[in-house]
């Protein structure tokens, strides 16, 4: 997988424009991903390439569109050095991987990856950067395939369960 | 030892203690979703198998995004959020009430202590009135419409403590970009922020609304103002069924940091291209030029922006080289505004007004900015591209600045317009 590399504080209105939030199919999203602040992405990017991001990547509207144009565009997984909360919960619901990594600014533009998911790395350049692992009430959804799929045949909830730390 | 206000929320919530990094299942008081992310929520929840929601008395519909419908698809949205309205026997305010967040706590959707969800990154606007209130996705709102709950992992808490007394012409928005620029874009991110001190306590609901309303430009989940005899008063005839009780924080409380403002000194202050945190003083900036003007939105689209607007226009017009663009939050504050003879000080000085929506805020509806242009925005996002063109620019700022700005076609310091 090769990487594209982004900056810090990414938003949301950069990864897909207000405008085109009237449609929901990730294909017609990934249309407009990134258009106007990185249109060379859009025009370049393949299936199973990761996008690698400073901190705050995701910051702003709650727009779940911002994962699905991403997954239209054929990444599965973001790199990232911090993500803002309500991006970071989208994503795992969505079934796009969100990996917290400190060292991600030490990753080059176009260079080849490989991401160990379960040993909690991507390795890049010979070098091999640990990444923080999805947290554990998360890590159910993933496990699941998304929210939707962890939920769909449930019954119920138990309210008030779920305390640890 | 003392808690946190959203640790006691959950607690009550609860019925044990909850402590911060605690990871909980919550019932929520109330769910707002709105006509952009709203019919994604709902086929996620269809996705979930659900054919029931879990109570349509406790879900808040409205539109206010595309309104009135800019597009077919956005009509087509619509007719979709209107039709699963009707069928799941939930109220929809539809596109006559005005901008979500207002709308919620003018009806009186969100009280002190409460747990409101809504599919809008600025629902953490409802602190204002003391509740927890959260934006979230649509997949999670459409776990929240089918079960009612919702995983929450419970804050920390920054402590905000606001001291001292505001200049004339420097207010609630010149405070929340001078706090934002000192914590950061995302300095606060899984956080709470809760606005307290001497400040908080004497200032009104609406600059409490719009302090709460962009805890989220510092990553924050939620903002928080302790319940107070303001926040009663504001509810009464709004919630009758809810009695004033007691909803403190405590000093003793573990905070992740507390911080400390002094407001006499503020100055109005703007946030200048293309992050929140790029604040400066209003002077540092003043005579840059202008296109657009923008007083509107969930932060300041509230009558006592417009009249302070209005007192900062006196009789004058505004220049003929900007498009000045006024939208009332909501109806009643359009009512406000229009009883008090506002608007048509406004129209005659010659701005446009629009019906009550979020308007360019969003950049997908109308108001747009084409490339090179500037707009100074009453708003809270200057991202690249929000109001339109991602080679336009947008500063932010408050009401008093941008209709000072607006008379003269730059930035202007509302402190200096006699």
């Amino acid at each position: 997988m090769r990487i594209w590399k982004f900056g810090d504080d990414i938003d949301t209105d950069a990864i897909i424009p207000g405008r085109y939030l009237t449609e929901y199919d990730p294909k017609k999203l990934a249309e407009h991903v990134f258009e106007g602040t990185r249109d060379d992405f859009r025009a370049g990017v393949q299936e199973g390439d990761v996008l690698v991001a400073g901190r705050n990547f995701g910051c702003g509207s709650s727009r779940e569109h911002a994962p699905l144009a991403l997954l239209g565009a054929g990444v599965k997984i973001v790199v990232a050095e911090s993500f803002a909360r309500i991006f970071y919960r989208n994503a795992v619901n969505t079934g796009l991987l969100p990996l917290i990594c400190p060292e991600a600014g030490a990753l080059v533009e176009g260079h080849e990856a490989v991401v160990d998911i379960a040993g909690g790395s991507i390795e890049s350049d010979g070098v091999c950067h640990a990444t923080e692992a999805v947290p554990p009430f998360m890590q159910e959804i993933v496990d699941a395939g998304g929210l939707v799929e962890y939920a769909k045949n449930l019954e119920e909830v138990e309210l008030c369960t779920g305390s640890h730390r | 030892m003392g808690a946190t206000l959203v640790e006691k929320i959950f607690s009550s919530r609860c019925g044990k203690e909850i402590e911060a990094g605690d990871v909980v299942m919550a019932a929520v008081d109330k769910a707002m979703i709105h006509d952009i992310t709203g019919p994604l929520a709902v086929q996620k929840f269809r996705e979930m198998n659900g054919n029931v929601v879990f109570d349509p008395a406790r879900i808040v519909m409205l539109f206010d995004h595309q309104v009135p419908a800019d597009s077919i698809q956005a009509a087509e949205n619509q007719k979709f959020m209107r039709e699963f309205a009707l069928s799941q026997g939930i109220h929809n305010y539809d596109l006559r009430e005005g901008v979500c967040h207002q709308v919620v706590l003018e009806k009186g959707h969100a009280a002190p202590g409460e747990i409101v969800v809504g599919s809008d990154s600025h629902t953490c606007t409802y602190g204002a009135a003391g509740a927890f209130a959260t934006g979230i996705g649509s997949t999670d709102m459409g776990f929240v419409l089918r079960f009612g709950a919702l995983y929450f992992r419970v804050p920390d808490s920054i402590r905000v403590e606001v001291n001292g007394a505001f200049a004339p012409r420097v207010g609630a928005k010149d405070l929340i970009l001078d706090i934002a620029g000192s914590i950061g874009a995302d300095g606060a991110t899984y956080q709470a922020l809760e606005f307290t001190g001497e400040t908080f306590a004497s200032m009104p609901m609406p600059g409490r609304m719009t302090c709460a309303n962009m805890a989220i430009e510092m990553g924050a989940k939620a903002g928080i103002v302790p319940p107070d005899a303001i926040t009663w008063e504001y509810l009464k005839g709004r919630r009758p069924d809810v009695r004033p009780f007691t909803l403190e924080n405590d000093e003793e409380a573990t905070y992740a940091e507390w911080r400390e403002f002094d407001v006499t000194d503020l100055v109005p202050k703007v946030a200048v291209p293309h992050n929140v945190d790029n604040v400066v003083d209003v002077e540092e900036i003043a005579g840059t030029h202008i296109d657009q003007v923008f007083i509107g939105s969930c932060t300041n689209g509230r009558y006592e922006d417009f009249a302070e607007a209005a007192e900062v226009l006196g009789n004058r017009t505004f220049s003929d080289d900007v498009r000045v663009i006024l939208i009332p939050a909501s109806r009643d504050e359009y009512l406000k505004t229009l009883r008090a003879g506002l608007i048509e000080r406004f129209v005659k000085a010659g701005a446009l007004v629009e019906a009550p929506c979020c308007g360019p805020c969003m950049g997908g509806a109308f108001g747009l900015l084409a490339p090179g242009e500037v707009s100074l925005s009453t708003s809270n996002r200057n991202f690249r591209g929000r109001q339109g063109s991602t080679e336009a620019e947008v500063y932010l700022c408050s009401a008093a600045t941008a209709a000072a700005s607006a008379i003269y076609g730059e930035i202007t310091d509302p402190r200096e317009v006699a």
